[in-house]
């Protein structure tokens, strides 16, 4: 009788679906994906059991942070580089092409239109060194250009987009009530009344325990 | 996959010469390196959530003050935002001007689920329609903080109360509270 031998298979194996789910995986999060942009300000907003998320897009976040500085952001980058424009044209400052690229490009800014243009000559690090010492878009009676921004953009955004802006405040928690209220009255002056406080979720009371 | 091509497999006979031929297959190994460290990049950096709101809807501002309604003192529940994470409560009304108003009995406690939300959920028993004045105590640089006016409104969220007002602390407020010494 011959010697039974055992039948050697190849060391290699068909690695073709594996690779093919790898590139599906990879275009899937590089299509969904969506890095964090760099916030002027870091704010820890407080917990509530409300689950309803944020608005996709035409957001204008309001951020208030906990030395009653409010910083304005605004997503759609066309609308933000009108509201600009709208703004330093009532305060007779005007803007270079690439300030305005600069701008369209930052996620939040607390600065007065005043000093807008210098900040946005600073390059990146630059600009992050300065966050902390900001003075934040006033929002005093006499010099609200906090609410100026607001109806600029959302001017904006309807000639542009056709879509109303949704307002988002974004609070720490540790900021005050009276500045959150102020922003808010100062809001509701004209005509806006619908807000969407940020939080984070927390779960929800267990039936018996709470009711 | 995996294969390394054989190279120079020419036999060293001085034949025909013919057109050599390579094996379709190449090596893919580089690129599922890349592949799979793009996957795991994109896996890591990638964040789905995202934020969590709670929508606040104001009442438009009357400049003639011609409509507000009047609150009776059956109904109203009056909520202070303290400092330091303190809430006080009372019921009814609080005006010391007027001397057939009794003063009310203020009482303090916190934000704790057996705390501001047991007294709510006790007075919805007892009046079916109470009407929250929610007042945020603001005074000689102190005040209440943002977190616990969201606390205060998730608790109107969770104890399913519809009435509640956001408004500002009348001077009477702040006098009850000193002396009453919580």
């Amino acid at each position: 009788m011959p010697k039974v031998k055992p039948h050697r298979t190849s060391p290699s194996l068909d690695m073709t679906p594996m690779v093919d789910l790898a590139f599906l995986l990879v275009t899937f999060f590089m299509l969904t994906t969506q890095f964090r942009p760099d916030e002027a300000v870091v704010v820890d907003t407080p917990s509530s059991t409300s689950d309803l998320v944020a608005p996709e897009s035409d957001i204008l976040t309001l951020t208030i942070d906990k030395n009653k500085r409010v910083f304005v952001g605004i997503d759609k980058q066309p609308t933000k580089a009108a509201a600009l424009q709208a703004i330093a044209a009532r305060h007779g400052i005007s803007f270079t092409p690439t300030q305005i690229k600069q701008f369209s490009l930052m996620p939040n800014f607390g600065v007065p239109i005043e000093q807008l243009g210098s900040y946005l000559d600073k390059d990146t690090e630059q600009r992050k060194a300065l966050n902390k010492g900001l003075p934040g878009v006033p929002y005093d009676s006499l010099n609200n250009q906090m609410i100026d921004w607001v109806l600029e953009a959302r001017k904006a955004n309807i000639q542009n987009f056709k879509k109303p802006l949704y307002m988002v405040i974004k609070g720490d928690a540790g900021a005050d009530v009276p500045t959150v209220q102020k922003v808010i009255k100062e809001l509701q002056e004209k005509n806006i009344n619908r807000f969407n406080l940020v939080t984070s979720l927390e779960m929800k009371p267990v039936a018996g325990a709470g009711k | 996959m995996a294969e390394i091509q054989q190279k120079g497999g020419d036999s060293g006979k001085g034949g025909k010469k013919r057109a050599k031929k390579s094996s379709t297959k190449i090596d893919m190994t580089p690129m599922v390196d890349l592949a799979f460290l793009l996957l795991t990049f994109f896996m890591l950096t990638t964040t789905f959530a995202k934020p969590n709101v709670m929508q606040l809807t104001m009442p438009v501002k009357d400049k003639t003050h011609e409509d507000d309604t009047q609150i009776k003192a059956s109904e109203a529940v009056n909520i202070i935002l303290g400092p330091e994470d303190k809430v006080y409560y009372y019921f009814g009304l609080n005006n010391p001007n007027d001397k057939s108003v009794p003063k009310p009995e203020l009482k303090v406690t916190n934000y704790s689920q057996t705390g501001i939300r047991q007294v709510l959920l006790a007075r919805q028993q007892q009046q079916p329609q109470p009407v929250v004045l929610i007042k945020p105590y603001s005074f000689e640089g102190k005040e209440a903080r943002y977190k616990n006016m969201v606390d205060i409104l998730d608790e109107m969220n969770i104890t399913n109360q519809k009435k509640y007002a956001l408004v500002d602390i009348p001077k009477a407020d702040i006098d009850l509270i000193k002396d009453s010494k919580l």
